[in-house]
């Protein structure tokens, strides 16, 4: 039994590796398939813009990632960044000399604050996650047309160094970039080498068992919606920076995006899967779609059809890269 | 013989449980009825609440299905855009010269055939989770959408196709003497039939049902297209009420879907849920809505009372449940 | 177990028969009531509503504040109302709301110009006066539209714009809303229309891409529009989200000059961009000025002073005469030419709107 259950943790370990080889070439192909149609593709300066309009969708994908591990979904994040978002700015359109770290952290703490609340909902009264998000979503983005008055936050009300969290560059990498490499770093040590951090994956691939081996679930749960509404509450942050706007509606949908993101890289919607390099592909895909889509020169509207289409044929090559890995595995056992 | 016991008691001991549920729901409903009546004069107000009801009962041919699809314990996101592929397909044709009668029939064979596209490739690729694979052909319907009518809306059509969505029998609104035909099919299906019954397993487990002799796969191409049947019914009527169609209509129209068969009491990992709950939350939605529109609240305030509704009504019934399973534990312990 | 619900299931019964048998009391002694008040006082406030498109957004914010100054100026009593997200679907619902509480008016500014005409034609049925603003519903689901400025006016003047800041030449875009956006797709044509001139054979429409009003996707089309076209010189973006996103890119990869940028924005979010230098000057009209002109233009309405008929001529407060003028097959009311911002005068605008 204990044999068995190793085989066929090792084989998933293969199978992971290779559906993420599967899509790195299908992205480098699309790349490719690109590069043709419009030669300013592969140039430095768009794989930066593309790379840094990345950035905060790749930031919400880990946190996203590990909700869905634990078997949960966060539909709440949109209106979570747009609130925080709203918030640090009127804050700094109140105090312009506010230093930018401090409104970061504010946007954070805000963020967190949300996640938090839910995360508490869903471990203590076991409502399911997708109600909870979903109700939640609705009470943030209440708020934040509350709270901004049906007003936005314009550029000539943010102070240079605000808007400067997104323009500036730290070792030569643009900001976004930077915080979204270290956030990485961070959670990559942190899922794979902390106890807690184990222990979220043992909670998704299994709960009862879980609890039995003395995991306490409620405290992962509770963590992991906190640690998705922090990374929202930053993002928030990052992209009022970015665009020197903050609505009420800021990120509507964006929800969306980031549970594609991390699907599209493999991870498993039913939990207990999921791996950080495999969401840096999932997001990739999405940013070079979504930077690419208006560079080939075809017309608007047939974007979005193109843009469902590849994300089809890339799930549809993963199925069958992880099918032919199986049946080798499979022959590979026989012997 | 053997296994028909087991799915009879399962659905026993949830019926037990779910008793409660739909009569919770009922209350939360009445008490709604109450707290607006008290708060318009216009409220109460018999042919305004039945013509109220045509204002929100589009979407809710898709809840029908849909509560198949949860309690299969998939997912399905694609219903929106099945909606306005179908419309789309529908007013182009009947604009191209196609009869009336037969651009319904178009309209309805184009959903049938979005939803049985949606099984296919969930029991054709089945490492991928019906999420992704409706995520996908979200994009994918409503772009084609887009494709056929770009920025131009189409319509013109003939006037009593107007009935559907406005018309009256004898002073009911004819979609929800429609609606109601639809749920009491959908009723017996999923709880007087094997084909309902079958659902209810595969949904507790579907690897047992597997080894048991339902034939899973079949069962799932028929609820995913079911939904995209009814998705166009739901794009007959909205088309009907809108007398135009665009590529963006029906937008956002999955999580509203999503959470009135939720709110119903259909839960989300599969297997338990009944119709009715789901029909209730339809109609107490539907009616708290209306009622605080009446009252002119904003839209702002609104999105947080229905967001804190959501939340309490399925929070409550469950802190009494995990009480009872504390107790439990606490007795074998 | 089964007696606690025997009893829930008493109380409840007990409840909805005390809701069928009791409710309906209350609620025709209020209507009575009211009906008693209205005869007492036959000046008893009328209720004019207003719908916008979407919450939270400014420019209807604006619009809402305007409508309300008017009508309470006239002493009515203004509903405002306005639904989560900018659809037609939701905006029947709304209008479903407003029939019900029997309102003497229902201005709205369209989310789709004919999805609303089912819907709007039960209101005039039901004897409720029916009028648009700014985002016109077709000619058949009002009595008047009250336009805030002349579509062909407004198109024809950013190409002039846009043409005399690239100098006369070069390869200009349009970044625009959506693809379904009535009010940007009537403005674009026209643009197209006077881009005809033979005086323009030298500039070149290369592209009309579609920003959605998100600033993701606004950024994107702009950031893509730079790069196919290495040798654009003007971007035209007639909607508040798009130019202000196009503003933003040209600021931060130094365009300024290079590029030049035009269109409809909201002062608060352009004074940035204008005050830089990234965007010379753009347009818009005041929406509180449009708001406070449907409320006039819908107590005439309602009073019968005007009907919608080519002609009529009705006081509009502050504003002046106002008359009603012919629109393809139906009416308009005009408030005026639009209003041009540049970096003299944006200063006193940018904290008004």
């Amino acid at each position: 039994m204990a044999e068995k259950v190793l085989n066929k943790s090792f084989n998933s370990i293969n199978i992971a590796k290779f559906r993420e080889l599967g899509l790195l070439g299908f992205i480098l192909l699309l790349s490719i398939m690109v590069q043709l149609r419009n030669s300013s593709f592969m140039t430095l300066e768009n794989i930066d813009d593309m790379i840094t309009n990345t950035a905060i969708l790749s930031i919400l994908s880990v946190g996203m990632m590990l909700v869905i591990v634990t078997r949960g979904i966060d539909l709440s994040i949109g209106a979570t960044l747009a609130l925080s978002g709203m918030i640090s700015a009127l804050t700094v359109k109140a105090n312009p000399d506010l230093h930018p770290l401090f409104a970061i952290l504010l946007g954070t703490l805000i963020g967190m604050a949300c996640g938090a609340l839910i995360g508490l909902v869903i471990a203590k009264t076991g409502v399911p996650p997708i109600i909870a998000t979903l109700g939640m979503m609705n009470v943030f983005r209440g708020l934040t047309f509350m709270i901004s008055g049906g007003k936005w936050v314009s550029a000539h009300q943010m102070s240079v160094s605000f808007k400067g969290i997104a323009t500036s560059s730290i070792f030569g990498i643009n900001t976004l970039i930077f915080i979204a490499i270290v956030i990485y770093v961070v959670f990559y040590y942190f899922i794979n080498h902390t106890r807690t951090g184990r222990q979220i994956y043992a909670v998704g691939s299994n709960p009862e068992s879980a609890k039995i081996s003395g995991i306490n679930n409620e405290k992962i749960l509770c963590l992991v919606y906190t640690i998705m509404g922090a990374l929202a509450g930053l993002a928030g942050v990052l992209w009022v920076s970015k665009f020197a706007s903050a609505q009420g509606d800021t990120a509507m949908g964006f929800e969306l995006n980031v549970i594609a993101a991390c699907v599209l890289g493999g991870v498993n919607i039913a939990g207990g899967s999921g791996k950080i390099s495999g969401i840096v592909l999932g997001a990739l895909l999405l940013g070079i779609l979504n930077n690419a889509l208006p560079l080939i020169n075809v017309s608007p509207f047939w974007q979005m059809a193109i843009q469902g289409g590849i994300i089809l044929i890339a799930v549809i090559t993963n199925a069958l890269v992880k099918r032919s890995v199986d049946r080798n595995n499979l022959i590979w056992r026989k012997i | 013989m053997k296994e028909k016991n087991i799915i009879a008691k399962k659905e026993f001991n949830l019926k037990s449980f779910f008793f409660q549920w739909e009569w919770m729901l009922v209350l939360l409903f009445v008490v709604i009825n109450i707290i607006n009546t008290f708060l318009s004069p216009y409220y109460l107000d018999p042919k305004k609440l039945l013509d109220a009801t045509m204002t929100f009962l589009d979407k809710a041919f898709i809840v029908l299905p849909m509560v198949f699809v949860i309690i299969l314990a998939d997912i399905d996101i694609s219903v929106a855009s099945t909606v306005a592929l179908s419309a789309v397909v529908m007013a182009v044709s009947y604009n191209l010269g196609v009869p009336m009668a037969l651009a319904i029939i178009i309209c309805l064979l184009v959903g049938t055939l979005c939803g049985f596209l949606n099984g296919l490739l969930i029991v054709k690729f089945k490492e991928l989770s019906a999420v992704i694979v409706t995520l996908s052909t979200m994009i994918i319907y409503r772009g084609i959408a887009y494709i056929i009518l770009e920025d131009q809306a189409s319509g013109k059509f003939p006037a009593w196709y107007k009935f559907l969505g406005w018309g009256y029998v004898g002073g009911i609104p004819f979609i929800l003497i429609v609606f109601a035909v639809f749920a009491v099919v959908f009723g017996l299906l999923l709880h007087k039939t094997t084909f309902g019954r079958r659902v209810y397993a595969m949904g507790n487990n579907i690897t047992a049902s597997r080894f048991s002799g339902i034939q899973v796969d079949k069962i799932k191409v028929i609820v995913f297209t079911l939904t995209g049947f009814m998705s166009a019914v739901t794009a007959l009527f909205l088309t009907s009420r809108m007398g135009s169609t665009r590529p963006n209509v029906a937008s956002g129209y999955e999580l509203d879907v999503i959470a009135m068969v939720v709110l119903g009491g259909i839960s989300s990992t599969g297997g338990k849920g009944k119709l009715t709950g789901a029909i209730i939350s339809i109609f107490l939605i539907g009616f708290l809505r209306y009622g605080l529109g009446l009252k002119n609240v904003p839209a702002q305030a609104l999105l947080i009372i229905i967001g804190l509704l959501l939340i309490f009504a399925v929070m409550i019934p469950n802190l009494k449940f995990n009480f009872k399973k504390w107790g439990k534990v606490q007795k074998t312990s | 177990m089964k007696k606690v619900l025997a009893l829930i299931l008493a109380v409840i019964m007990m409840v909805s028969l005390l809701a069928g048998c009791a409710a309906p009391q209350p609620a025709s002694t209020n209507t009575e009531t009211q009906t008693t008040t209205t005869e007492q006082k036959p000046e008893a406030k009328k209720k004019f509503a207003f719908i916008f498109k979407n919450t939270g957004n400014p420019y209807g914010e604006k619009q809402m504040d305007g409508f309300k100054t008017a009508i309470e100026e006239l002493g009515g009593e203004a509903i405002l109302k306005a639904p989560d997200q900018p659809t037609a679907e939701a905006q029947i619902q709304m209008i479903e709301e407003l029939i019900a509480q029997k309102v003497d008016c229902i201005a709205l500014t369209g989310n789709d110009p004919d999805a609303l005409q089912p819907a709007l034609k039960k209101a005039m049925d039901a004897g409720i006066k029916v009028l648009s603003a700014d985002s016109a519903v077709n000619a058949q689901s009002r009595m008047v539209h009250v336009n805030q400025a002349d579509p062909e006016r407004i198109g024809r003047v950013e190409v002039q714009a846009v043409v005399e800041m690239i100098g006369g030449s070069g390869e200009i875009a349009v970044l625009s809303a959506t693809s379904q956006a009535t009010n940007q797709n009537t403005w674009i044509e026209w643009m197209k229309k006077e881009l005809e001139d033979p005086k323009y054979k030298d500039v070149k429409l290369v592209k009309v891409a579609y920003g959605d009003d998100l600033r993701d996707k606004s950024v994107s089309e702009t950031e893509a529009l730079l790069k196919s076209y290495p040798n654009l010189k003007g971007i035209i973006a007639p909607t508040t989200v798009g130019i202000a996103a196009a503003g933003k890119v040209l600021t931060d990869k130094g365009l300024k000059g290079k590029v030049q940028l035009t269109g409809l924005g909201l002062p608060s979010e352009m004074a940035e961009y204008i005050e830089s230098g990234v965007c010379p000057w753009m347009y818009l009209w005041n929406p509180i000025d449009v708001g406070y002109l449907t409320g006039y233009a819908a107590f005439a309405l309602v009073e019968g002073k005007i009907t919608g008929k080519v002609g009529d001529k009705f006081n509009a407060g502050k504003l002046g005469d106002k008359e009603v003028i012919a629109d393809g097959d139906g009416t308009q009311i005009m408030l005026g030419d639009p209003f041009k911002f540049d970096a003299k005068n944006i200063g006193e605008w940018k904290s008004v709107y």
